[in-house]
């Protein structure tokens, strides 16, 4: 931000006196401007944040203030084996998923780069799953994987390959696979749109050049789409771990955390057990737990951009 | 190998870097034979979009076929039907609050950015063109909202929103979603208010229009790209939102489409099947639509954000 605003900021301080002029109530217009967003921001995103860590100190339930009780909530997770479990399924959630969706993201991105017939219509198509609410299409795999009358496990009989139904929500290992590939297929389109929009900045006389010099296809990627993608991937990338690690509505829609809380996330933990059982002091709780491993994943990203940036300033010389 | 040198010599192409590189009409694509293009082009693209569409034609499928054929798969294929019933949208629309579920979604989706519109139009401006005292700061903590995921606020916001008497009212959405498109359309606009040059304003200013006047006449007609972009996002995000919408509404009439089906129409009922797709096809088609008309802006709204 710091190197867009320098210079912007000469030819307005040594051109024109208008500038000038009003400069003495820029601070005072400035801040009735920014009033309706920031009230929004403080009443309904800063202060619940607060609130919610104070929360998570103290014993208030539904229809009843609480006391503050210091860590006793954290202590009573701490034993929780149900909490523990829900931490390793969102790492595992997110780690998967996160990984998946970006290879296949990449790859998408890379076919859709290719010239072909009917690209523009192509390109739409793909980014369907992303703009239909992530319920409704949850609604959809939830039928799909349906134990009785799942249209897989119908394919698959009469290919011969299984004898019965697999039980795909109702089984926790099958469970977890199917709300993973349902997150992949539902952030997969905006991976690959992001990337897609980055893989066309990249010059074509660059590969050209790579390959007259005789570089293969995949020494094309790895010498100049890759280190010339790294930032938006980086970007595109905290997004989609940060969005994955809080996913809720999908895991609510298809499974509810079942079967024996085998895709239960942190999110729809402490939904759980904050509105469904009351307890909001212990579901504020599950949902502070959450904000350390959010840090990371931002800090992780954040200095992850500094070092491309450093990188690529020197080797664009 | 006869267009390479041309395609070298072609200045705009090389120096338009930034811009999206016009069609380059063969490229290299002449370097690999069609067998090949085949197997590493068109095969996996083609079983990858057949996956991301099937989940949809499933949907819409279900939604038109009559009960017995949706469970007898032995008697009937599965993957096609010859007689196509509306009886699921029909007692979608008739027999259920759908409507009302409908008209509650569109009513708080429009609402709420229309709200976020205007704050972000005002914020955006003010972070870009007053660039007030620690401007720079403060759109740094309006990216950091952005990062500030919904499962972590509702909690709190549930407290907060039964605290104002919000509670099971659509206000209690119209209010808090513009947290989630704020910060991202004021991201956004920043962007676009960045690209219109200084000089109009300037000319305004000696001619002696304030401010607001220059914001209005000025800034959001040149905008208007980006404002349509900031709108349909926001409106897609409003349309898709589901843990504010089922924390902060109970009574049945007043839930907004996503929250509605899966609370309402999930019974032990066998055959409930088919009126459940056909409210998430009916659910999802507004926005499809929507999309389908907005394609460019959408995918402007996506890679700007992400690209600032």
């Amino acid at each position: 931000m710091a190197d867009v605003a320098i210079p912007r900021a000469k030819p307005q301080m040594s051109e024109d006196s208008a500038w000038i002029q009003l400069k003495h109530n820029r601070n005072w217009l400035g801040f009735w401007f920014m009033v309706p967003a920031m009230a929004f921001l403080i009443f309904f995103l800063a202060y619940p944040l607060g609130l919610g860590i104070w929360l998570s100190f103290t014993d208030t339930r539904i229809g009843r203030v609480g006391h503050f009780v210091a860590t006793e909530n954290y202590e009573w997770l701490w034993d929780d084996s149900i909490f523990w479990l829900s931490v390793f399924n969102t790492l595992l959630y997110t780690f998967v998923a996160s990984a998946l969706k970006f290879a296949i993201g990449l790859y998408l991105a890379l076919l859709l780069n290719e010239n072909m017939p009917f690209k523009a219509m192509l390109r739409a198509m793909v980014l369907i799953p992303f703009i239909v609410p992530t319920v409704l299409s949850a609604l959809a795999f939830w039928w799909i994987f349906d134990s009785q009358f799942s249209i897989i496990s119908w394919s698959l009989k009469h290919l011969g390959l299984i004898n019965q139904n697999i039980n795909f929500l109702g089984d926790t290992t099958w469970a977890r696979i199917c709300v993973i590939f349902a997150n992949i297929w539902r952030g997969v389109p905006f991976v690959a749109i992001t990337l897609l929009a980055g893989l066309q900045t990249v010059s074509p006389s660059l590969y050209e050049a790579a390959t007259l010099d005789g570089a293969t296809r995949w020494q094309n990627f790895r010498y100049i789409t890759y280190p010339l993608l790294t930032p938006i991937i980086a970007v595109v990338m905290t997004f989609s771990v940060l969005f994955t690690f809080t996913d809720f509505q999908l895991i609510w829609a298809m499974t509810r955390g079942g079967p024996v809380n085998a895709t239960h996330l942190m999110a729809t933990l402490s939904y759980q057990r904050a509105i469904i059982a009351g307890q909001l002091g212990e579901g504020a709780a599950i949902s502070s737990a959450m904000i350390p491993f959010l840090l990371a994943a931002i800090m992780i990203s954040w200095f992850g951009l500094q070092r491309r940036k450093w990188q690529q300033g020197e080797s664009n010389d | 190998m006869t267009d390479l040198p041309t395609r070298s010599i072609d200045l705009k192409a090389v120096l338009s870097a930034s811009s999206p590189t016009a069609d380059h009409s063969e490229g290299m694509s002449y370097l690999q034979s069609v067998p090949r293009r085949i197997v590493t082009l068109y095969l996996p693209l083609a079983i990858i979009v057949v996956i991301l569409l099937f989940p949809f034609y499933w949907m819409a499928l279900t939604s038109v076929k009559p009960d017995e054929q949706l469970l007898d798969m032995e008697t009937y294929s599965p993957f096609w039907t010859w007689s196509p019933t509306f009886k699921h949208f029909h007692k979608l629309l008739f027999e259920s609050y759908y409507p009302h579920w409908l008209w509650n979604t569109m009513y708080v989706a429009v609402c709420a950015t229309v709200l976020s519109i205007f704050a972000s139009v005002l914020a955006a401006y003010a972070i870009v063109r007053l660039r007030y005292k620690g401007a720079n700061l403060v759109g740094g903590l309006i990216f950091l909202a952005y990062l500030v995921p919904p499962s972590i606020l509702f909690i709190p916001l549930a407290t907060v929103v039964y605290q104002y008497g919000l509670f099971d009212s659509p206000l209690a959405l119209i209010l808090t979603y513009p947290t989630i498109l704020i910060p991202f359309s004021t991201w956004l606009l920043m962007g676009y208010f960045k690209t219109i040059p200084f000089e109009l304003e300037e000319c305004a200013l000696i001619d002696g229009a304030s401010r607001w006047q220059i914001l209005i006449k000025i800034v959001v007609p040149l905008a208007i790209p980006g404002l349509i972009s900031a709108f349909i996002f926001c409106f897609t995000l409003c349309w898709n939102e589901f843990i504010y919408a089922l924390t902060f509404l109970q009574s049945t009439s007043n839930k907004t489409v996503p929250v509605a089906i899966v609370n309402e129409f999930v019974d032990g009922d066998i055959y409930r099947w088919g009126s459940l797709m056909a409210g998430a096809l009916a659910g999802s088609l507004p926005l499809v639509i929507l999309y389908a008309f907005f394609v460019e802006h959408y995918v402007s709204a996506m890679t700007g954000a992400v690209k600032e």
